[in-house]
């Protein structure tokens, strides 16, 4: 039945099309986002409804959750990072491979949140380059969609990462 | 408070000690001991020994900074007896250039970890303690949390970008 829907000679064009290779890998990436969740506090439940099939983050192709950082190419950052942390997270982005990109994910991650205290770091913009930042205390898995729909709009850009513009002198 | 009101248990340790115990109180059905703090490992001790006390559980050991005043530390031993069913508080004040106290380790092995955590926070000094280092905090943090002269807004070094 759908062979004779076919338009006679072929679908038009010729059956070929023109890209460049880099929007090729840029389309390729886009929709095979490996995220890895460092989640630390509220924030993980609310990523778990995001993978789950209420929200099916799969839809963006970001479902392949790979939990070693060597396999990963988007670091979600879910929840409050403290001074004794630091250190391990900023072991685990060092171990991504390029390009990587950042999400901080909810208040504490982002700022602090309201862990304004002698062991919280105020934010992981302390000592990571940030790409997209989440509000939220936990945004809803919503929150997390919005974000990754930014980060495949860098890919398919190629707008700078926030590592290229790594570290910010004000 | 009047001598016929305190509980037998403090009667005792005064019986005991004397002037080593600086003062006593029940309020509230809570029977407190201040003691001096050179003869602490000795009270407690007793307490777990006599067989009128029987002190078996040291339930916690905690510090408290009440600065300005002077003895600026105090640390408190809250004991249980689960033969006897009962309860007392023991505290003992330090001075702020000299915040050393002898460690119950010894009395109870269970108090190790107490005490790293009161000397963590507050910088309490636990002599004779088998392992006396940070247990909340890392090591290489800058001072002690809990102190009430701590800044509010200090922020430790972080593992900054590399320049």
């Amino acid at each position: 039945m759908a062979v004779e829907n076919r338009p006679a000679g072929g679908p038009p064009g010729g059956g070929y099309a023109l890209t460049t290779l880099e929007a090729m890998i840029a389309w390729g990436r886009k929709y095979s986002i490996y995220p890895f969740t460092f989640a630390t506090a509220c924030c993980g439940i609310e990523v778990m409804g995001g993978f789950g099939t209420h929200y099916d983050l799969s839809r963006f192709g970001a479902e392949v959750v790979r939990f070693s950082p060597r396999q990963a190419d988007v670091l979600l950052v879910a929840g409050t990072i403290n001074y004794k942390m630091a250190p391990v997270l900023k072991r685990i982005y060092d171990q991504m491979l390029e390009p990587k990109w950042v999400i901080a994910m909810g208040a504490c991650a982002s700022s602090g949140g309201f862990y304004n205290n002698y062991t919280v770091l105020q934010g992981i913009d302390k000592i990571l380059p940030v790409d997209v930042y989440i509000p939220g205390c936990p945004p809803n898995p919503e929150g997390i969609i919005d974000a990754v729909v930014p980060i495949q709009k860098i890919m398919e850009t190629g707008a700078p990462r926030a590592s290229e513009r790594w570290p910010i002198k004000i | 408070m009047a001598e016929e009101t305190k509980s037998p248990v403090l009667r005792k340790l005064v019986e005991t000690f004397g002037d080593a115990v600086v003062s006593t109180h029940s309020r509230f059905g809570d029977d407190t001991a201040l003691v001096r703090r050179e003869r602490i490992v000795e009270i407690l001790a007793f307490l777990r020994d006599d067989p009128d006390c029987l002190f078996d559980f040291a339930m916690d050991l905690t510090g408290v900074d009440y600065l300005g005043e002077e003895p600026r530390f105090e640390v408190v031993y809250h004991l249980y007896s689960l033969e006897k069913k009962h309860r007392v508080r023991i505290k003992a004040r330090l001075h702020e250039d000299d915040p050393v106290i002898d460690s119950a380790v010894s009395v109870w092995p269970g108090i190790n970890w107490y005490e790293r955590e009161a000397c963590d926070m507050y910088g309490i000094v636990f002599r004779g303690h088998p392992n006396l280092k940070r247990i909340l905090m890392y090591e290489g943090f800058v001072g002690h949390p809990l102190r009430k002269d701590y800044p509010k807004a200090k922020r430790q070094p972080t593992v900054g970008p590399e320049e």
